[in-house]
C-alpha cells in the first residue's frame, strides 16, 4: 500500500504513544476514559485514553495500536485532535475529517472509522465513570 | 551491499542476466515465428524452442515431446485441471448425470481453487482436503478421499505461502495403483518446487506438472505444462483454439524469446541446484533462528522440516504484517495480513493450518533465492528486530500480554 506523507510522517513519528497505567489502573481513575476497539482477529486494535480536568476539557491523550499504517496513524492523529477540546467537542470528530486529513484510501477507511469509535468509546466510559449522563440528564 | 533487500522470491524473481542474454537475439535478429517452415527465420525461431523444450525436459526428467509451452503457471494449471477433467468425464456436461470426482486441497494456489470451482459449475464433485497443522497433504488423505468415481488428483508439490511440501510422490503413486484397475490422472502445480529441487516425473508418478518461468529467473508471461505421453498416455480438452500449435493443446504463435529464455533458466537451475538448496537452507536456517534467538513471541508456520530451504513464513505474536513491513523499509517481502489483500481477509493459507486469525495477522513470509547474499541476513535480521522492539511499544496487546492479560479472553467487538 503507497500511503500518502500524512500517513507516512504519523507512522513514523506517532503522537502521544503511551498508556496513563496499567489496565488496571486506568480503569480505577475517574480523571481518565478508555475506549479499547477492534478486535486482533480483523488485524486492527486502537486503545485511547483521555485525561480530563476538572472543567470537562481533555487535557492529555494517549493510544496505542495494532494495526496498519493507517490505523496507527488514525488514531495518532485522533490523539492529536482531541487535546485541549472539552469532552463534547471531542464528539465532533468524524471518521470523514480523519480521512481527509491523511488522504486515506477507500480500503482504508474503516481504520477512520475505527478512531471515531474509539473516541466515543472513550468518552462514553468518561461519562459513566464519572455520572456525567446522569447528572445532565436530571438537569 | 545494496538496499533494499529483495526477499520475496517466492512472488517472482530476478530474471538472471544469463537468461537475458539467451533471449536478446531472440528479438532482433531471429525474430521468426517458430511456426514458418519455408524460410531460416522460421527455422531460425523454431531451433530456439527446441533446445528450449529439451531443456525444460531435462530439468523435469520428461520427454520433449511432452511439454507444452504457456504463458505461465495460471494458464498451465487451467489447462491441466479443466482439460483433464472435461476429457475424462463420465458424462457429459449438462446431462445432469454425475461427470466426476476430482480431490484437491484448501490452501491450494488460487489458479487451481477457480479451476476447481469453475468444474463444480459444470456438474463435478470436488473434495478440498484440509491439512493439519503442519500444513501437509499426505498420500493417506488422498487415499481416503478417493471414490470409485474419481478422475483427477491436483494438489500442489510446495505451498506458496509457508513452502511446505506434499507427498506428491506417493500420492502419484496411489493414483497409479487402483485397485479398480483404472488410473487416476495426477496433477501438481509445482510452481514453487521445480527448478529449486530435484524433480523426475516418472520416479515422482507424476502425469501433469505446471511450472512458471518467472519463479526460477527466468521471463515472466511464459510457462510449461508437462503432459505425460507414456503409461499412461494423458489427453486434455483444449481450452484456446486456433492455429494447433503444441499438439492442439496451446493453439497460439509461439513465445519464442520467453521459451528460449524459460529454456536456459532451466538449464542454470539444473547445473546449481545442489550447491543453492544447501546455502540457501543455511541461509534461512540461521534467518530464522536467529529470529527466534533475538524475538520472544514469535512461531513458525508449517512443517518445518518438510518445507522448501528457501522459504520461512514466521508470526510475530501482538504486532500487524502491514505495519512491520512498512517499518522494514530496506526489506521486500510479503505478509498474510489482511491489509495487504485485496480481499481484506487474512491468509486463507494460515488458517487452513488452525493459525488463528490474530496470528495470520501477524505474519511474514521472507523467500529467499539465487541472489541472495549471507550479508542481507544479518541486516535484516537487525532490522526486523527493531521494527518488532517499535511495533510492541505501541501495541496495546502487548502491553497485555505483559501484564498477564490473555487477549484471548478478551469480548472483542469484531467489526
Amino acid at each position: 500500500m503507497a500511503y500518502g506523507p500524512k500517513v507516512i510522517d504519523h507512522y513514523n513519528n506517532p503522537r502521544n504513544v503511551g498508556t496513563f497505567g496499567t489496565q488496571k489502573e486506568i480503569k480505577e481513575r475517574k480523571d481518565l476514559g478508555v475506549g479499547l476497539v477492534g478486535a486482533p482477529e480483523c488485524g486492527d486494535v486502537m486503545q485511547l485514553q483521555i485525561k480530563v480536568d476538572e472543567s470537562g476539557k481533555i487535557e492529555d491523550a494517549k493510544f496505542k495500536c495494532f494495526g496498519c499504517g493507517s490505523a496507527i496513524a488514525s488514531s495518532s492523529l485522533a490523539t492529536e485532535w482531541l487535546k485541549g477540546r472539552t469532552i463534547d467537542e471531542g464528539l465532533e470528530i468524524k471518521n470523514t475529517q480523519i480521512v481527509e486529513e491523511l488522504s486515506l484510501p477507500p480500503v482504508k477507511i474503516h481504520c477512520s472509522v475505527l478512531a471515531e469509535d474509539a473516541i466515543r468509546a472513550a468518552i462514553a466510559d468518561y461519562k459513566t465513570k464519572n455520572g456525567v449522563e446522569a447528572a445532565a440528564a436530571k438537569a | 551491499m545494496d538496499l533494499p533487500i529483495y526477499f520475496d522470491n517466492a512472488a517472482t524473481t530476478r530474471c538472471d542476466p544469463r537468461v537475458v542474454d539467451a533471449m536478446l537475439p531472440y528479438f532482433t535478429d531471429f525474430y521468426g515465428n517458430s511456426g514458418s517452415r519455408n524460410h531460416g527465420f522460421g527455422w531460425r525461431a523454431e531451433e530456439g524452442v527446441d533446445l528450449a523444450r529439451k531443456q525444460v525436459a531435462d530439468l523435469l526428467g520428461a520427454d520433449r515431446k511432452e511439454i507444452i509451452f504457456t504463458s505461465g503457471a495460471t494458464e498451465s494449471n487451467n489447462l491441466a485441471i479443466k482439460g483433464a477433467a472435461r476429457m475424462y468425464a463420465k458424462s457429459p456436461e449438462g446431462s445432469g448425470e454425475p461427470r466426476g470426482h476430482v480431490i484437491t486441497a484448501v490452501h491450494e494456489h488460487k489458479a487451481t481453487l477457480d479451476p476447481c470451482k469453475r468444474l463444480q459449475k459444470e456438474g463435478f464433485d470436488v473434495t478440498y482436503l484440509e491439512p493439519g497443522a503442519d500444513g501437509i497433504i499426505t498420500a493417506d488423505m488422498v487415499e481416503k478421499a478417493m471414490r470409485d468415481d474419481t478422475i483427477l488428483v491436483t494438489i500442489m508439490w510446495a505451498n506458496n505461502e509457508i513452502g511446505t511440501i506434499n507427498e506428491i510422490p506417493q500420492i502419484g503413486e496411489l493414483c497409479h495403483n487402483r485397485p479398480s484397475g483404472k488410473e487416476v490422472v495426477l496433477h501438481t502445480d509445482a510452481t514453487q518446487w521445480v527448478g529449486k529441487m530435484p524433480t523426475d516425473v516418472n520416479r515422482d508418478n507424476i502425469d501433469l506438472l505446471s511450472m512458471s518461468g518467472h519463479k526460477i529467473y527466468g521471463p515472466k508471461g511464459v510457462g510449461a505444462l508437462y503432459v505425460r505421453r507414456r503409461r499412461p498416455r494423458v489427453r486434455l480438452v483444449a481450452l484456446q483454439e486456433g492455429g494447433g500449435q503444441e499438439r492442439g493443446y496451446r493453439s497460439g504463435t509461439l513465445n519464442v524469446p520467453g521459451i528460449v529464455g524459460l529454456g536456459k533458466a532451466c538449464e542454470l537451475c539444473m547445473q546449481e541446484m545442489d550447491a543453492e538448496i544447501e546455502r540457501l537452507r543455511g541461509l534461512r536456517d540461521r534467518l530464522e533462528s536467529e529470529i527466534e534467538r533475538r524475538i520472544d513471541e514469535v512461531q513458525v508456520n508449517g512443517q518445518r522440516d518438510k518445507r522448501l530451504p528457501h522459504t520461512t513464513n514466521i508470526s510475530f505474536g501482538f504486532v500487524e504484517g502491514e505495519s512491520l513491513m512498512m517499518s522494514c523499509k530496506d526489506i521486500a517481502m510479503s505478509s498474510g495480513s489482511a491489509c495487504t489483500s485485496a480481499s481484506l481477509e487474512p491468509s486463507y493459507v494460515l488458517k487452513a493450518l488452525g493459525v488463528g486469525d490474530e496470528l495470520a495477522h501477524s505474519s511474514l513470509r521472507m523467500s529467499l533465492g539465487r541472489f541472495t547474499k549471507p550479508e542481507e541476513i544479518d541486516y535484516a535480521v537487525d532490522q526486523i528486530e527493531q521494527a518488532v522492539i517499535k511495533l510492541r511499544e505501541l501495541s496495546p496487546l502487548y502491553d497485555m500480554h505483559q501484564e498477564g492479560i490473555d487477549i484471548t479472553k478478551i469480548e472483542w467487538q469484531s467489526h
